[in-house]
Formats: structure tokens, sequence, C-alpha cells
């Protein structure tokens, strides 16, 4: 399960869903994964999040570094760092995977792949430093589903005229 | 799509209104389960204290509220067990913030071990019931099938991609499990709750003031829960509801009015303009005398009244609606309590439940009638006389309404030559959390907070009960401070979806 995270009305906070969007449009997996573009939806998530056998989370994390950080934590790092509030989404999340938890009903294994957003704030638009960095966000995360033995392809796609989310 | 239906006089097909029923009212029972459940019991329930209850005491105990089948001694260990590693993690989660082991917790551990079994249980629950959603509406939590003029899910029997009796049968099955979960864990641990805590019908009355607009209407347009206004807690004299009669004032709230911010306007007339004079965030000190507020102060007949279940089951009860008379009058005589009890945090708390019961018991006769419908042929779903925008006059106003679970629900809108000119909404936490108007006067969850006892101030978790008896839909801060204006403490609530 390729989970992304945030409130795409709020720029940055809107990288996890981003980043999932680009991995679907761009890429073939096979069947068994998932991918599911979270929003602000909280508990809602848990039967996604309880079934999911390995949990790569997608979100705006606040690691404290520079805007456009890429960062990546895995298993315990994941609600530890929550704890902490470093993602603005740190009720949502942390309250899910605990709840998962508390049920005896977690993914076996669980990696989170962030950016630390520069602007939350109203508005569609990625600010440019983590605009910058969302190739290397869908990098992480495709090299984290190969270590998983995950075999994906790129699709073939047509470049489209004035999509620079990869530059 | 109520405004706009209103706007053209757009008659909806009879099997539009109903699969609208069915939709709002599976709406209305999962959300109140889960703000009962995962919102607001844990202002009532003690998760550590729990941990001392005696598994099967916590059993003899649900026995003997209710039915449930799974309320064995076994089960309540395992959720003990379940609950004791938890905590032993430190990493509380949802329970993170609770004020545990506050002296205001009144219930014996083993009812705090039934609540929490039940937290889980209603997980799991909300997650079944709410695919009725997905089946009718194609999509939770925004359902994608409305549409002015009806619905856009086709009726076939005979197709496998539309509503057919495969489907039907599906949504029965789940409306069953919403209703016994109802009327066998919720109603059952809503009243051994509110026995613990029957001074919490003396605090949080607020307004005394009730406004309906009216919802689930049935084939003759009579509805479930009537429209009505109350006033001043007479319960002898139920006013019919005008809209003409809702002004929105603008006079603490940080929007502009063309003509003069003491000016109050009607939906039709509204102007969201607007104007942040507050200080910069993050500030440590709001000025109330000013502007201080991102909501609108909306007023009926200049009044402040409260919306929401309790206004509902005031006005259906008032109204002498048997069904609702029936309800509220032995939940009081299980607790023990006047009618008087209505008008306070334990009553809005207290008639949430009871109206999820009376929508549940709905879910199942408004399917038979759909099914029905179905059976004779009629699979209308959609009237598109007035789908072509060419077809509309040049100028039209609407009003469309209805009861979200949280509350009267009303959105204006204003057409000319085909082209929205004004659209204005007032949702049910806009009446419920308004700033003061330009009169001085006081919305519900301000009014509801006066008089109310706090033991602890740095713990403040009498108001966090009153406030979250109305269902708050955003999130906001409470801020504590002494006479001499030091701040003691500060609060955050976040509201639902």
């Amino acid at each position: 399960m390729v989970l992304g995270l945030g409130n795409i009305l709020m720029r940055d906070e809107g990288i996890g869903v981003r980043a999932v969007e680009l991995l679907a449009e761009r890429y073939e997996f096979p069947p068994e994964v998932q991918l599911l573009d979270g929003g602000t939806l909280g508990l809602n998530l848990l039967p996604y999040v309880e079934d999911a056998d390995r949990l790569l989370v997608i979100d705006a994390v606040h690691v404290g570094g520079e805007p456009g950080t890429v960062v990546r934590l895995e298993s315990e790092e994941v609600p530890a760092f929550l704890g902490v509030k470093i993602s603005p989404h740190q009720i949502g999340l942390a309250d899910l995977l605990a709840a998962a938890r508390l049920r005896g009903r977690c993914p076996r294994e669980l990696v989170l792949v962030g950016v630390q957003p520069g602007v939350i704030d109203t508005g569609l638009e990625l600010s440019p430093p983590v605009a910058a960095q969302v190739g290397a966000l869908v990098e992480a995360a495709l090299s984290q589903l190969s270590r998983w033995g995950i075999e994906w392809t790129m699709k073939l796609l047509p470049e489209k005229e004035g999509d620079d989310r990869w530059k | 799509m109520r405004a706009v239906e209103d706007a053209l006089g757009i008659r909806v097909p009879e099997n539009a209104r109903i699969i609208r029923n069915l939709l709002g009212g599976i709406q209305y029972v999962q959300d109140h389960v889960i703000h009962f459940y995962h919102l607001h019991a844990l202002d009532w329930v003690d998760v550590t204290s729990a941990l001392k209850a005696d598994p099967a005491d916590t059993a003899e105990l649900a026995q003997s509220i209710s039915d449930w089948p799974k309320s064995t001694a076994d089960y309540f260990r395992g959720v003990k067990d379940k609950l004791s590693t938890f905590v032993g993690s430190g990493q509380l989660g949802p329970f993170a913030n609770g004020y545990w082991g506050h002296p205001e917790y009144k219930l014996p551990p083993e009812a705090n071990l039934m609540a929490v079994a039940h937290y889980l249980e209603a997980l799991d629950w909300q997650r079944d019931v709410i695919r009725v959603h997905a089946i009718l509406g194609s999509k939770n939590p925004h359902p994608q099938t409305y549409l002015v003029g009806g619905m856009a899910i086709p009726i076939d029997p005979d197709s496998e991609s539309a509503l057919n009796a495969d489907k039907l049968a599906l949504i029965r099955k789940l409306f069953a499990r919403a209703k016994e979960f109802v009327e066998q864990v919720y109603i059952p641990d809503l009243l051994a709750v509110a026995s613990f805590y029957k001074e919490w019908a003396s605090y949080g009355e607020g307004l005394g003031n009730f406004l309906v607009y009216g919802e689930f209407p049935d084939a003759a347009g009579k509805y479930l829960f009537p429209a009505g206004a109350i006033f001043d807690r007479d319960l002898s004299t139920v006013q019919p509801v005008d809209h003409q009669k809702i002004n929105e004032y603008v006079s603490h709230s940080w929007f502009d009015y063309s003509d003069g911010d003491q000016a109050a306007k009607h939906p039709w007339e509204g102007e969201t303009e607007p104007n942040y004079t507050g200080p910069r965030p993050p500030y440590e000190f709001l000025e109330t005398d000013g502007k201080y507020s991102w909501v609108k102060a909306p007023r009926y007949e200049g009044k402040a009244v409260e919306v929401g279940p309790l206004a509902r089951m005031l006005v259906a009860y008032a109204s002498g609606e048997s069904r609702a008379k029936e309800l509220v009058g032995s939940a009081l005589d299980t607790l023990e309590v006047g009618p008087e009890a209505l008008f306070s945090t334990l009553g809005r708390t207290a008639a949430r439940g009871l109206e999820t019961v009376l929508v549940a018991e709905q879910l199942e006769p408004w399917l038979d009638e759909l099914a029905t419908h179905i059976a004779d042929g009629d699979l209308k779903v959609h009237n598109g006389e007035l789908w072509d925008p060419d077809t509309w006059p040049s100028e039209a106003k609407g009003w469309g309404h209805c009861e979200a679970p949280r509350g009267a629900l009303g959105h204006w809108i204003h057409i000319v030559n085909q082209k929205v000119a004004n659209y204005q909404c007032v949702v049910p936490s806009t009446w419920n959390s308004s700033p003061r108007d330009a009169r001085g006067q006081m919305g519900a969850y301000e009014a509801s907070l006066v008089g109310t006892p706090v033991s602890d101030p740095e713990q403040p978790i009498e108001i966090l009960r009153t406030i979250h008896s109305f269902d708050p839909c955003m999130a906001c801060a409470v801020h504590v401070v002494d006479v001499q204006g030091r701040e003691l403490t500060r609060v955050h609530l976040d509201g639902s979806m």
C-alpha cells in the first residue's frame, strides 16, 4: 500500500498526494500494489492501513531541515517522529497507526518518505524548493518498492507540454 | 443542489427523494456513532481506569444493559490485554491528549472498559455501514451521485453496474447491522454513561432557542424531523420557519458589508468580503470588543438560536411526533430526570443518540419503498426537463435547505442570465459557534459555557464536554485566562470530517 497524505489546497501540505498522483500517472505496478490518495481522511483510512502487508506513506514532514529536504523513516521511527509533531498531519497519521497497533493489525513493515514543506498556506501550487524535489521523492518511493522486491516499470507517455513537475 | 431546484421549481422523482434519504440517513447513523465513541466519549470515559477493570464484572455490567452477544468475560479480557500492551508502549495515539485520572471522571473501571471495547468495535462497524455510500453515492465522504433534478445513479434490475436487487440486498444487510449496533451498543452505553453524570443535565444549556429546517421528507412531503422554531425553552409553541427571517451580521466578524458593518443581511443579499483586521498570528490576545472571528453571526428574527440534534428532538417532541416523544420519554424515565434536563450538555448528547434511533428505524422502510417502486417498474431517478440552461428564466432565486447531522444547513442562490450571481451558505456550525452580533448577543457555544464550573483550570475537561456536545465542525481553541488576564491554559479542539 502506497499512501499519499495531505491537503492539496494547502500548497506544500499536499506533496504526498501529488507524489502518489505522479506514481499512478507515470508507472505500472503489479496488482498487489495499491496506490491511494489518502487526502486528509484520518481514521477513515484505518481499513486500508490494517489490510496492508507493507505500508509506504508519503507525506510532508517537519524534519527541521531546508524546505525540500527528503527523508526516509522506517518502522518504529515513524510514530516516534510523529510523536514530536514533525508532520502537519501528525494527529491523523499518528492516530491511524496507534489505532491499528491497539487493534493488533499493524502492517508488517512501515516506511515513510517525506519532504520538509516550505509554505503551508491556502493555494494549489507547491513552493519552488518543494516542487524541485518531487522527482526525488518519487525516486525515494520507487527505490523503497524495489527494496521490497516489487517490480515496477515506467509507462511510455508522450511528453506533455508545460508539464514541468519533474524539473 | 436543492437551492437550484428551488430556484427553478424542479421536482425530483420519488426514487431520488428516497435515495437521498437513504444516503443522508446512513450518514446520520455513522456520523453520530463516530462522534459519540471517537470524539466525545473520551470526555466521559477514562481509558487508563479501564486497566483496573475486572473482565467478568464488565461482562456482567454489559449483559445487564444489553443483549449484545459479544459481551463475555473472555472478550473484555482480550480488550483489556490489548489496551494494557498499548498503554505500556507509551505511544497513546488518539488517547494521548486525555486528562486521564482527572477527578471529574466518574465511571467505575468496568464501565470504562466496556466503553473502550465499544470504541474499538465502532471502528469496524462504521467502516462497514458506510459502504452504503459507496453503493449509492459511489464515494465516501463526498458522494458523487447528487445531481440537480435527482440522482445520477441508474436503477436497472437487469444491469450489474446499476442499482439492482443484489445491491438492494447488500444495503438491507448493512442497514440491519447499523440498527443493531445503535440499539444494542450505542444507546445502552449512552444511557449507562449518562447515569453517572446526571449533574451535566444542569450545565451547558445555552440559548434556549432552537431552529430546525426539517429533513427526510416522505412521499407527502412530511418530514421525519419536522421544521420549526422554539424560543425561550417554550415547548408549548413551535413556530413555523420562514427563511426570510434569517439575517447575518458581521459586526464582530472579519468581513465587510458595503452598507456598513452594523447591517443585517438576508443570505440572498449576502456579501462575503473578507477583511482581516486581527493581530498578526501567532498572537496571544484577541480583542473581542471589535472583530474577532471568521464566522459570521446568523440570527433568526434577530435572535441567536441553536441548531442540531437537540433542536431536532425538541421540535419533534414539541410538535407531538409520537416516536420522538416515546424515545425522549423513555430516556428521561431511565435516567429518572424531568424534561428540563433536555436543556443541557447531557440533553444535547442524549438527543443525538435518540435521533440516531429514529433514523436507523426508518432506513429499512425507506428501502422497502424504493424496492416497491422498482418492482412496479418505476426506475426514474432524474428529472432532466430543466437541464438545459436555455430553459431557465432570466432571473431566479432559490433556498435549499437540509438538516445535516450537525444541524440546519441552508444554501441560497441568485441566478441571473443562467449564471450564479450570488451564492451563500449558512452552515450548522456557523449558527452554533457564531460570535456576537451587532446587539452583543452571544452565539450558542458561548452561551452554553456561561456558568460551567471548571474544577481545574489547567485541565478544563468541563469545557470540552460542552463544546464537544455540539459536535463542532472546526478546529478551535479555548484559552483559559484568570482575572488578571494571565493565561492558565489553552485547549485545542479538533472537529471531525
